[in-house]
């Protein structure tokens, strides 16, 4: 498959990417700040690691290792990074999963009804409302609601109330899982809504200028019929595939937002190993994260077969 | 003297400090039992081994779980000197034959989380994985240890230290925090195991850990202190944002941080929440320092280091600093309520802790003028990536040597890079420094500013016989008044005569937390007195 | 047909096209255009209103916006500093607007370097065809598998932090998104029967490429251009809110907001609302700028 390339390009790019940065895990693990330090406990830390090996040799294990399905320890704390990756994974995918729902059940509608009263105030109002979302930066909408969250309740219960900051997985305890989820969900499902809405919009709108649309409409059938059988449908192809990225997006991406929300998530996991220098974590987290977008994108295109018959292929 | 001033200022401040406590220090209340403590952790521990690792974030969590032979007093950590007995008996013992015999008894009543008593074979192969590791195991603060020449226990319940000389740094390098007593029998199978798993003696249990997420753990019932803890539990949240664990406290997410929070965030902590937030304040046993590279021009040149310290002005910074940054206290390179540490009037001889400021900045052009140093050329300075306090103070100092003619270009990294450049590649003209230690030691903490192949935490490239010399005249010295003058003189040849690294400010720990929480009391270290077998809950 | 051509008023293959639509003259078509956008108007006014603020910004700024002044810490907005001051005792409004000059910088260079380069390595992809663009495309892939944060850290932790390398970090990612997107455009126009003819007369490679596709590919570029615009802000906002972007003492809206806002989100709430308002409203405007052009240029959008 042409997805075999694409992974080992993926490695080696990580591969490569990750040595070139400056600084080194067992200085940052020993060297504390600026107090003594033993010189050989960190040269015994690399030892022990395998950092000063030679670049090759760490570069076939690794590659070796993800045929085998063997990602190896974490070089920060030592376990091994399928038990660290497995929780995080967790709580990210059900945070991808929510602000997917809650931006395709709020941008399918708002962006069908911008396309079909182009350039009226509606269409305006949900296009304003669409860019503040894209222009707004995540975190800072993260840490507004979270300093609303506690001012309000402080004025209105007398006790301030912030979301929890550890996780609970939600067949453990649903109302305290969704009490911590709802509001990174909220801040995060705004813009992936409004990505979603433009493209709806945008897609919806090329759609119902067509030939067949408008043959359609001068044989007199009605407006509704028309946008639900013909355009929607075909109006949803390339809505499938941004809302497709977006999820890949979510998974890994949603640095930022974690770290404002303090989610124990994927992409938190990826700013820390980066900057921790953790190479085997960071490496088997860039391989999850392309395996999820190729995996992703074959379901896309599956979505594609089955919406546009023109486009099914063996 | 200034010796008896020196300390009637230290009790203030620990009265003080013990004051802003949460009431305890008035003694009238009974702990009451029950209630799990929450409290954030501002990043995952790497290893769980204490003997391997150096930071705080495996301290705060893993601490409770184990035991110690001696420790800092819980009740009065803002001391000095004050050391107890974990699992000896009694009192620190003084010491015998000439000062380099150590003799401890061990208690009979500790026993392990699996069950077992401990002896005193269990303290001998913990102390022989510390000082002499076998091949293959790390050891982070062996040569500290450097004094001890031998480690026996004669019978089953005593431990003798043999010491190579007599030296006063050895009790406070016993006791610390790092020093966890593992079971010999463990250690015999695996010496590796306490890297990836928890089980010691300590007045908590492990019990779980959730990667990146929280470690809990639950009450000892066998603990050998009885009555304590006072705890049902204690939980470990790990929150990397501060904002967010400023935010924590808030909202009563977690009930106290053990690390230190900037000024602004405990005044909006103290307006939002009044009488249900106590704060502590203390000096730190951290500085702030910058390190000028000898090897770099014109830095070779005593006199333009010397420039660069009286450019800058510590008494007024302290002043505006401590409002937004967590440094304050003006000192030397000791930690200001160490016995060893000058008085007042002694570093206002220092050059850059004159009191007159207008004086020093003339003097640091004039010499800058003489030295013939290129004042058109903007140097490197290098920063590390992280808020408080090296970038605001280095945005400070980099202001500060503007004005005397000196340009300097900020350059800053994250810890990563940061240490590749300041250790590795040394690219740097000026570099911020820090010197942060667990207890107060400062024989110990001191040797930073010894020659280069000496200290591997020196980063300024130079080798200085003089300051060798006296430094280890004073390690020697038996009689504190002569240590306390050599210090001073050690103070002198490193920050002015030489200036071969010079110091800032000395950090300003400020915890703020749920008032509810009694019993723990600051002190100068954050890695000290964690272990919270005296925290109790008054909810 | 040519009509994309016809549309941006570009000289077409067929002269004689050019008859049936004859151009207007601009302010007509200014006014037209704006009775038409609104919403385009409005956004570009305030874009053209950043990029001046930005040029002239030694001019309009009241002060210096690096000097620090320790006696006038963390002041309330008031007559003397209009947005008040941040915690080093700076002026916010003159940080604002030389925090424009540093976006605009950032965004504009790397939002032009990535689309360029993309357009590029994309025309050139579908031009070529064949394993050209299979072994093209399976690595666009691979750099588009990487979410766009990681891929600027890690290049910011490679290449270091200042405005140049966060430009090159920024740039890293857009490239492969812009090129697949002007890739599947460029398709279409590869099977024109007028890029066979080309060939048949014996045409360069570089001319036809040059003189007919990338012409047509201006719509795409120009969207993906200003889209990446108001990406460009937001992303080198996230990098700086890591501590990872545009360091101190630099004016950037992102470095304002990692400094100031949590910390003294209540005691000083200015220091924090107001740089993020500045991304919001810069970012909502390019944003919507280039929705406006989209409009415009792609004659199939444009309501009847």
């Amino acid at each position: 498959m042409l997805v075999i390339p694409t992974l080992f390009g993926a490695a080696a790019l990580v591969f490569i990417m990750l040595r070139l940065i400056p600084g080194d895990v067992c200085e940052i693990r020993m060297a504390g700040d600026g107090g003594y330090f033993d010189q050989s406990a960190i040269t015994a830390c690399q030892e022990e690691l395998g950092t000063n090996r030679p670049l090759l040799t760490q570069f076939v294990e690794f590659v070796w290792g993800l045929m085998r399905f063997d990602f190896g320890t974490s070089m920060w704390t030592g376990q091994p990074v399928i038990e660290e990756v497995a929780l995080r994974f967790e709580l990210s995918l059900q945070v991808a999963i929510m602000a997917t729902i809650v931006g395709v059940i709020i941008a399918i509608p708002l962006g069908t009804i911008s396309a079909v009263r182009q350039n009226t105030w509606i269409d305006y109002v949900v296009r304003g409302i669409s860019i503040a979302g894209i222009a707004t930066p995540a975190f800072w909408l993260g840490i507004m609601i979270i300093l609303g969250l506690l001012m309000f309740t402080q004025h209105f219960l007398g006790a301030p109330w912030m979301p929890p900051i550890t996780y609970r997985p939600i067949w453990e305890d649903p109302v305290y899982n969704l009490s911590m989820l709802i509001w990174p969900t909220v801040a995060t499902g705004y813009r992936y809504s409004a990505v979603v809405t433009r493209m709806t919009r945008s897609a919806l709108l090329e759609v119902l200028r067509e030939d067949y649309v408008r043959t359609a409409r001068a044989k007199g059938l009605w407006d509704k019929v028309i946008i639900r059988r013909h355009a929607l449908k075909n109006a949803l192809l390339p809505v499938v595939t941004i809302v497709g990225m977006e999820f890949a997006f979510l998974m890994g991406g949603l640095v930022v937002t974690e770290q404002v929300f303090n989610l124990n998530g994927v992409g938190k996991l990826f700013v820390d190993s980066v900057l921790n220098n953790d190479y085997t974590m960071t490496q088997s987290l860039v391989m999850l994260v392309v395996m999820i977008f190729v995996m992703v994108n074959f379901f896309v295109d599956i979505c594609y077969a089955w919406l546009d018959p023109r486009i099914r292929y063996s | 003297m200034q010796s008896n001033r020196m300390k009637a200022v230290c009790a203030v401040v620990a009265g003080v400090a013990l004051g802003l406590g949460a009431g305890s220090a008035t003694g009238a209340e009974t702990p009451k039992r029950g209630g799990v403590l929450n409290y954030v952790v501002p990043a995952e521990p790497p290893g769980f081994d204490g003997h391997r690792e150096s930071t705080f974030a495996m301290v705060h969590p893993i601490r409770p779980y184990y035991s110690v032979l001696i420790r800092v007093n819980p009740d009065n950590p803002s001391s000095t000197t004050d050391f107890v007995c974990d699992v000896c008996v009694g009192k620190v013992p003084e010491p015998t034959d000439d000062g380099k015999t150590y003799t401890f008894k061990i208690r009979g009543d500790v026993k392990f989380h699996s069950g077992e008593t401990m002896t005193a074979h269990d303290v001998v192969a913990s102390y022989h994985k510390i000082i002499w590791p076998p091949e293959g195991v790390r050891s982070h603060r062996k040569a500290m240890f450097g004094m001890i020449e031998s480690v026996t226990a004669p019978d089953d319940y005593t431990v003798v230290f043999k010491l190579k000389f007599a030296s006063n740094a050895f009790v406070p390098v016993l006791a610390m925090p790092f020093n966890w007593i593992y079971q010999k029998a463990v250690l015999d199978k695996d010496i590796h195991w306490y890297e990836k798993n928890i089980s010691g003696s300590g007045p908590f249990i492990f019990k779980e850990r959730q990667a990146g997420g929280f470690m809990r753990g639950d009450r000892n019932p066998n603990y050998y202190h009885k009555g304590q803890p006072y705890l049902d539990g204690i939980k470990a949240i790990i929150a990397n944002k501060q904002s967010l664990r400023v935010q924590a406290i808030r909202g009563d997410r977690a009930a106290i941080e053990f690390r230190g929070f900037p000024p602004a965030s405990r005044d909006d902590l103290v307006k939002a929440l009044g009488k249900e937030i106590t704060v502590q304040e203390s000096v730190w046993n951290c500085g702030i320092s910058y390190v000028p590279n000898h090897k770099r021009k014109p830095f070779d040149d005593v006199r333009v280091r010397r420039a660069l310290s009286l450019a800058v002005d510590r008494w007024g910074g302290s002043n505006y600093l401590s409002k937004i940054s967590i440094v304050k206290t003006v000192g030397g390179i000791t930690y200001p309520h160490s016995p060893l540490a000058p008085s007042k009037e002694q570093l206002q001889q220092l050059a850059g802790w004159w009191p007159d400021l207008k004086k020093s900045r003339a003097e640091a052009r004039r010499l800058l003028k003489e030295s013939g140093a290129d004042l058109s050329k903007s140097y490197y300075f290098l920063v590390r990536g992280v808020d408080q306090p090296y970038k605001i103070v280095g945005t400070w100092l980099v202001d500060q040597w503007k004005s005397v003619g000196l340009k300097f270009e900020q350059h800053t990294h994250p810890t990563g890079p940061f240490y590749a450049i300041q250790r590795g590649t040394k690219e740097f003209d000026v570099s911020i420094d820090a010197n942060c230690n667990s207890v107060v030691n400062p024989l110990v903490d001191t040797a930073k500013y010894l020659s280069a192949d000496r200290a591997s935490n020196n980063y300024g490239q130079y080798i200085d016989r003089d300051a060798d010399a006296i430094y280890d005249k004073m390690l020697r010295a038996t009689d504190v008044n002569e240590q306390r003058k050599l210090m001073f003189e050690y103070n002198k040849i490193t920050l002015d005569t030489h200036a071969n690294q010079s110091f800032v400010l000395w950090w300003h720990r400020i915890i703020p937390h749920r008032s509810y929480v009694k019993g723990w009391k600051i002190g100068p270290s954050h890695y000290v007195n964690q272990v919270l077998d005296n925290v109790w809950l008054d909810k | 047909m040519n009509t994309n051509a016809i549309a941006v008023g570009l000289p077409s293959a067929n002269a004689e096209i050019d008859l049936v639509a004859p151009r207007r003259p601009f302010l007509v078509s200014l006014r037209t255009w704006v009775r038409n956008q609104p919403l385009g108007a409005i956004s570009l006014f305030v874009v053209v209103m950043t990029i001046f603020i930005a040029v002239f910004a030694p001019q309009i700024s009241p002060y210096d916006p690096v000097e620090a002044h320790y006696d006038t810490m963390m002041q309330a907005p008031s007559a003397t500093y209009w947005l008040g001051t941040d915690q080093y005792g700076r002026d916010v409004l003159s940080r604002i607007i030389w925090g424009a000059r540093t976006a605009l910088y950032v965004g504009f260079t790397s939002a032009i370097l990535g689309a360029t380069v993309g357009l590029i390595l994309g025309v050139g992809s579908a031009y070529f065809g064949g394993w050209v663009d299979l072994v093209f495309q399976r690595i666009m892939d691979v750099f588009l598998a990487f979410p766009l944060l990681i891929l600027a850290l890690a290049a910011v932790a490679v290449f270091g932090t200042g405005p140049d390398k966060v430009i090159l970090a920024i740039t890293f990612p857009f490239v492969p998104r812009c090129a697949r997107v002007v890739r599947s455009g460029a398709l279409a126009i590869r099977e024109m029967p007028y890029v066979d003819a080309a060939r048949a007369l014996g045409y360069g490679h570089w001319r036809i490429i040059l003189r007919h596709m990338v012409p047509n590919c201006m719509a795409t570029y120009l969207i993906m251009l200003t889209t990446f615009l108001g990406q460009a802000i937001l992303i080198e906002a996230s990098l700086s809110y890591l501590g990872l972007g545009v360091q101190e003492p630099i004016p950037a809206w992102g470095l304002m907001l990692q400094g100031g806002a949590e910390e003294y989100a209540e005691s000083a709430i200015w220091i924090a609302i107001f740089p993020g308002l500045a991304i919001t409203l810069a970012v909502f405007a390019f944003n919507l700028f280039g929705d406006a052009l989209r409009d415009t240029l792609d004659p199939k959008l444009r309501a009847r």
